[in-house]
């Protein structure tokens, strides 16, 4: 089964498995992993589906578009490989991913 | 007690982050969700927009999968409440079954506000809340070419660019001076009534419905003073109910929706309540607010979960809303009530993105944000923290 772990701000790993073709938001949800809320429902609305991307993923999954760019543009927490989780399209190659959680959600 | 059974009255956005915020706050006993829909708990704000342009399923619509709700053992229920015997700590069924409960949470949501106006129950009349009102309309769009919407608010409006991008000619008919008037400033109005002018939508304000006319079906909709407007399909957003029923024939405190606390406790400590049938205090606004917001709903649910598992933890979350028209993304923090100033930055009259922000007395009190999310973003931040506003800072556009 491929996997996916979150790791929260607090240091805490949750795996979840991976589903190709969900979004990654989507799958926390389904997983109830604690820190990503996905309150708009993946619409780009509201940016409480921060993750930050571990460094050596980042070229497999790729980096922010421009509408993520705008909603993480004011977030204090925004880091160079930080993504909206509901624009991330999950592919069977992101096996093994790991992403960090902001402390909160904006 | 996190033991016994929680029953969750309403599938709603609500119902379903109250259940799986019972199980993440330990709540070891039965989770039962009852709701008379045929679906599992679904996304409602797509309906009028992605949904119903076409762009996305009823699958995708769902919160959560189906295994969710078997993995985390949340049962769903199809079955409609009519009766919560508070003595006996029971609900009762529609069938006349009973369920018992050691924990209770209302999460009824709304329906759609009737118009009570001759011609209404018409074939071709339809109130856009769920998704079975969503499937008749597009069934209707098949055919029908001309679709006027009777009432111009944020449903309205949605249903309106949803159903231009469908290829038809929309008319939107609004009894008050301007679109959006007990939301937005009129310069946010003016906006909305300027793109879908400009998208072809006919909008029509201070324009008073007094029937639906037609041979066995909607064939017309009837102005006072007599104008007749030809429509194929009749769609009717002016606003939305709260489904308080059950609490107040159980004798729970309600107003325009159940009162709750900070923690969504009702007046009887065994029921919580959560979504667009609460109403709830907000200090930040001095006084009792009903939200129809899905951010609002599911906030709500956390407070009420921890509350039914013997926890604390307050409903505090800012409001905010959204609402996507064309390729128009507004983003709304906080609420204007009482705003007594407005700042504007960019020119909502010439413009595609502008950020309306609502003051009172110098203070932030909300921000209406069109294709503007660094604005919203900031927004949010500074009314979550209630960090003071400069005026000439707030003009010029948000930057990283």
């Amino acid at each position: 089964m491929s996997v996916v772990t979150f790791i929260s701000h607090d240091g805490e790993k949750r795996e979840a498995p991976l589903e190709e073709g969900a979004s990654l938001m989507q799958i926390a949800v389904d997983n109830m992993v604690p820190g990503i809320d996905g309150d708009c429902g993946g619409e780009a609305a509201c940016g409480t589906c921060h993750v930050i991307v571990e460094d050596q993923w980042i070229a497999e999954v790729g980096r922010s578009g421009p509408v993520e760019e705008e909603m993480l543009a004011m977030n204090p927490e925004r880091e160079p490989t930080s993504r909206l989780s509901c624009q991330m399209r999950v592919s069977e190659s992101w096996d093994g991913l790991v992403v960090r959680l902001p402390e909160f959600q904006m | 007690m996190t033991s016994g059974r929680a029953l969750i009255v309403g599938a709603s956005h609500a119902g379903a982050q109250l259940a799986a915020s019972l199980r993440q706050e330990g709540w070891a006993g039965e989770v039962v969700v009852i709701g008379d829909e045929a679906a599992l708990p679904y996304q409602r704000p797509p309906l009028s927009k992605a949904y119903l342009a076409g762009k996305s399923s009823l699958e995708e619509l769902a919160i959560r999968k189906a295994e969710f709700y078997d993995k985390q053992k949340i049962r769903l229920l199809r079955a409609t409440v009519t009766e919560i015997d508070r003595a006996a700590g029971e609900v009762v069924l529609s069938d006349g079954e009973t369920l018992a409960y050691d924990g209770l949470a209302l999460c009824t949501g709304g329906r759609a506000r009737p118009l009570a106006i001759p011609g209404i129950d018409l074939p071709g009349v339809f109130y856009l809340r769920t998704f079975a009102d969503v499937e008749a309309i597009r069934e209707a769009t098949a055919s029908g070419r001309r679709a006027v919407i009777v009432g111009g608010g944020y449903i309205g409006l949605e249903t309106a660019a949803s159903l231009r991008a469908l290829g038809l000619e929309v008319t939107v008919l609004e009894a008050a001076e301007r679109v959006l008037e007990r939301v937005t400033a009129a310069e946010v109005s003016m906006f909305y009534e300027r793109i879908h002018r400009d998208a072809g939508v006919v909008v029509r304000t201070g324009a008073l419905v007094e029937a639906v006319a037609g041979d066995g079906r909607a064939g017309e909709v009837v102005l006072a003073g007599g104008e007749r407007i030809p429509a194929d399909l009749v769609i009717v957003g002016v606003g939305l109910l709260p489904n308080t029923e059950l609490a107040s024939e159980a004798g729970l405190q309600v107003e325009d929706g159940v009162v709750i606390d900070d923690f969504a406790s009702t007046s009887d400590p065994k029921i919580v309540a959560a979504g667009d049938c609460a109403i709830h205090y907000i200090s930040r606004y001095g006084r009792r607010v009903r939200l129809e917001a899905v951010p609002s709903a599911g906030e709500q649910a956390k407070a009420a979960a921890a509350t039914l598992c013997g926890k604390e933890r307050p409903i505090s979350a800012l409001p905010w809303f959204w609402s996507d028209q064309y390729d128009l993304k507004l983003q709304i923090a906080g609420l204007n009530t009482g705003y007594d100033e407005i700042v504007l930055s960019g020119d909502p009259a010439r413009d595609r993105d502008f950020t309306c922000y609502y003051l009172q007395r110098g203070r932030l009190l909300a921000a209406d944000c069109v294709n503007r999310p660094r604005d919203f973003m900031k927004a949010k931040r500074t009314l979550g923290q209630g960090l003071d506003v400069d005026r000439a800072e707030l003009q010029r556009p948000a930057a990283s």
